[in-house]
Formats: structure tokens, sequence, C-alpha cells
């Protein structure tokens, strides 16, 4: 039975459903109903909901949850995800598993509280300081924010790496009917690393600060091995009508709504447009976009940014053909009849 | 069957909960649905509106730039945005807050409903925003009023389940209203 749900507490109930222990959170526009819904129903189901004095006591709360080997997460917006970059560096340099979400608004700055998706370099790109990535996965419905938490944490168990749900106020705003279908909450991968008390065995030791000769760079050839891993198996994307299609609009989230209305509409006009809705923004799906640019004749990246993810469209097409961008920054949403104007253009 | 549609009064006057009973019933059809509301620092005695749109088929972008129908609570609203309403597009308005005058240069179809003097002669001024709701059913049958009573029992529960009887009374009087 489908049932009416705002977003933010459809991925609340969503990381529930996928078994998470504990959260850790502090209030920020437009995820406050995220926040408020885990304040209610984690106490219902007697599992931890901390409203911490602070994000950066937050995340290192999430940190030490993990360490104990517990389901952690945590969410903001994106000054308040600014504030945790210090906390995912050492996260990812421990290889702590962990769920965050970032119910994107406009920036720089305290910005404003519109919907935005100008955090997606800070997201795929590191964010913190040191050579690492967090896996980021990008709803685009209500649907997704519900089903995302539990594929984020199987990812983040698996690989033993943060994941970021990068969301945007759009669609933790909106109401929309969800399934709420079965998801997995069980433990992925193995928990020899996990400091739950060491009696009767040999103390374990978790870390970042590595000063032995060698050591950190040891860790980081690792990490990045790790990473050509995940690059190599975990790309997703979804693709509608991109099969011989002219034009390609690449875009997630959000923008990929307004775009897969303007792809209709165009469609209607008799141009021959296609999407590609990445799922994961790291590893970015590199190898969906570069098969198309057999058939393609041109690409166009729309974001609610001055324009980040299409660096990464144009690494994937790598100059086999052209790649165009159309986008609003500052909690500026493009509409359908600007994109369709841009696909004109082409 | 497409409807998009923005509901804006003053905030308190039930303008989040109009669109959500709306969207709630027309999940209960089996439409596509979504409803944004704008979150911005709308207070109450502020203004606050929301967007909703009704499909038969998936719905992308979930932001209406161009309303086939506003439902107007007050004054403010109406001047915020008329200007949005497609040319063939459909206003309903709570006449009892707005002045008649700032309706004469609407050239779309205008409906007026003293919507505030209805709610508060059924004894609750607060269901203003259902009489209006009603009127707009009237008009406009983009849900049938039994999947409305049935999302009513559904989002009012608990505390909330004795409102249910005058926000049925409310959109049947702006319903009957519109004749």
């Amino acid at each position: 039975m489908k049932k009416l749900m705002k977003g933010n507490e459809a991925l609340g109930e969503g990381a529930i459903k996928a078994g998470c222990a504990a959260y850790f959170g502090y209030p920020i526009t437009p995820q406050n109903e995220l926040t408020e819904y885990m304040s209610k129903r984690m106490l219902e189901e007697k599992r931890v909901f901390l409203q911490s004095e602070s994000e950066l006591a937050a995340i290192n709360m999430v940190l030490g949850a993990s360490a104990a080997g517990v389901k952690a997460m945590t969410s903001s917006s994106s000054p308040g995800i600014s504030l945790k970059q210090e906390g995912l560096s050492y996260m990812a340099g421990c290889e702590l598993p962990a769920l965050i979400v970032n119910v994107q608004r406009g920036g720089p700055g305290l910005g404003n509280i519109a919907g935005s998706q100008a955090d997606y370099f800070q997201a795929t790109k590191g964010g913190g300081h040191g050579d690492y990535h967090l896996i980021v996965l990008a709803p685009s419905s209500v649907q997704e924010m519900f089903e995302m938490p539990a594929q984020a944490f199987a990812l983040a168990e698996k690989y033993r790496n943060p994941v970021m749900i990068l969301a945007d106020g759009v669609v933790g705003q909106i109401l929309e009917p969800m399934e709420e279908v079965k998801v997995d909450s069980t433990y992925h991968g193995d928990r020899s690393w996990v400091l739950d008390g060491c009696q009767g065995r040999a103390p374990r030791k978790i870390r970042s600060l590595l000063m032995e000769e060698g050591a950190l760079e040891e860790h980081n050839i690792k990490l990045q091995k790790k990473y050509k891993v995940i690059k190599e198996q975990e790309q997703r994307c979804q693709k509608q009508n991109t099969e011989k299609a002219d034009i390609i609009l690449v875009a997630y989230g959000t923008s990929a709504r307004v775009c897969y209305s303007a792809m209709l509409a165009a469609r209607k006009k008799g141009l021959s447009v296609g999407l590609l809705r990445p799922l994961t923004l790291w590893p970015f799906p590199v190898k969906a976009i570069a098969e198309l640019t057999g058939t393609a004749k041109a690409f166009l990246t729309v974001e609610m940014s001055a324009g980040q993810m299409v660096e990464d469209v144009k690494l994937a097409v790598n100059g086999r053909k052209p790649v165009h961008f159309y986008g609003r920054a500052g909690g500026g949403m493009p509409t359908e009849e600007e994109i369709l104007k841009e696909i004109e253009k082409i | 069957m497409r409807e998009e549609l923005i509901v804006a009064g003053f905030g308190g006057q039930g303008v989040m909960f109009t669109g959500t009973l709306l969207a709630q019933a027309a999940m209960l059809e089996g439409k596509f649905v979504t409803f944004f509301p704008a979150y911005g620092a709308e207070v109450r005695g502020g203004t606050a509106n929301a967007s909703v749109i009704i499909s038969d088929e998936e719905i992308g972008s979930p932001l209406v730039s161009a309303p086939d129908t506003l439902i107007i609570l007050n004054q403010p609203s109406l001047d915020r945005f008329h200007r949005k309403l497609k040319k063939e597009g459909q206003l309903v308005v709570n006449s009892t807050l707005v002045q008649p005058e700032a309706l004469k240069n609407i050239v779309q179809g205008v409906s007026q409903v003293p919507a505030s003097e209805i709610a508060e002669q059924l004894g609750n001024i607060r269901v203003a925003n259902m009489v209006a709701l009603g009127t707009y059913l009237k008009i406009k049958p983009v849900v049938k009023l039994s999947s409305v009573n049935e999302a009513l029992a559904t989002l009012l529960t608990g505390k909330k389940a004795g409102l249910q009887e005058i926000n049925k009374k409310a959109i049947k009087a702006g319903y009957e209203f519109s004749k």
C-alpha cells in the first residue's frame, strides 16, 4: 500500500528499516524534519537518538559509534556538512562505515534554505583533507529517499567507508506517494576490526595517525586500491531513452526530475533526447556515459549549481562529443522551459 | 489529466493542510501526485504557499511555475500569484478577505467564495480553507469528494479525529456554494 510521505521523513524511516541503531544530529533547514522524525521514531524503536551540541560533536559521535560496530548516521545541510569535514576525513582514514546525509541548500556561506546542488565537489572530491573518497548516492524521489539508506549502509559496511546521501532541499521537502518496500537490514562485511571489548583477545586499534616510516603511504596505497575496486564495481545510473538519442541530458536529484519533464516535452516536439541520471555520484558512472559517446551527438549537463558535475561528464566523454552545461546557482532552480531552450540551441 | 495548483494564504489558514489533503486524496485514487511546500521563513500570520501536481502520468519537476488553478485565501497571496496563472486558468478566491477591485483586471475564470464567512457560520473560522477547497472541487473535480473525506480520516487522527466532521461540513458547504 502506498503512503504519502515527506522526503526527509522517508529517509529517516528508510534508515530505521535498514537497521540504523544510532542517530546523531544538530538541526538545520531544510533537513529538520529528518532530525525531528528520528527524535520520535528512534525512541519508539528503543534505539539511540542524540541531538548534539554541534555538528562537530555529531560527526565524532558517529565516528565513535561506528568504531564500536554500530550502524550509525548523521544528517545536516550544506553549512553543517562543511563543519563535519574533519570528522569525515578521519573516518575515511580509519575506514569506518557510516551514513551521512546532506540535504543541500544554497551557498556559499550560510547562503539560503532553498534546494541546491552546489556541494557536489565537496561530496565527491574529498571535502576534508587527504586523499580519500566518500561513496555518494543521489536520490531524486521520496521512494529513493526511503530506499537509499539501506543501500548506503550496505556499501559502507562492504567497503568500510563512509557513504553520503547527497539530497537537496526540494527532494527533502516534497511529499509523494511511496511504497514501504522491504529493505536490507543485515550487517555486511566482516567485523574483525570492531572495538567491542578485548577481554580474551588481543586489543585492536583504529586510528588515522600513522607516524611510522612509510606507514601512511602504505595505508594510502591500500585505500586507493579499495577506491579502484569501488570505481570498477559500483557505478550506478538510470537511463531513459538514451539508446540512439542525439542529445543526452545528464542530471541527478531534483535537476533530473526537471530534465525528465524537459525530455518528454522535447520528444513531443520530435527531438531525439534521452536522460542519464547518476545514482552514484562517486563512483561516477563513467562507463555508461563513455558508452553513449558512440551514438550521442552531444551532452547537456543540468545542475542546481554553477557547474560542478559537468567536469566529471567532460572527463567521461573525454572530448569525443561536445558537453554543454546549464545551471542555476544560489538556490535557483532550472525550469523545464529553460532546459528545452538549451536543448533547442544545440 | 494533469492539474497544477498553487494554494496560498496566511500562515495558519491551513494552506499546507489543504495541499496535503488534496495530495492524499489523489494518492488514494491511484494518481501520481507531488506536494511541494514553500518552506521559507513562513510563520503564523506570514504568507504560506504550496504547489500540488496531480497527474495520470509520472511527474518530473514538482515545481509549479504556471498553475492551472490558484486557491487564494488572502489579499497578499492574490497580489503575489495571480500573474502566474495560466491564460485559461481558474482562480478560486476567498472573497471575505480579498477586495473586489483587486479582481477586476483578472481575465481568467474567477470563482469568489466568502470562505471565511461561511466557515464562521459553521462555527470554526479555521475551516475557511476547506470551504475554498470544496468550491474548487465543484468547478474542477480532480478528485472525488469521497476520496477527500477518506483522506481526512487518514490525516486527522488521534486528538484531531474530532475535527473530521467540521472539515467535511466545510468542504460540502463550499461545494454547494458553487452552483
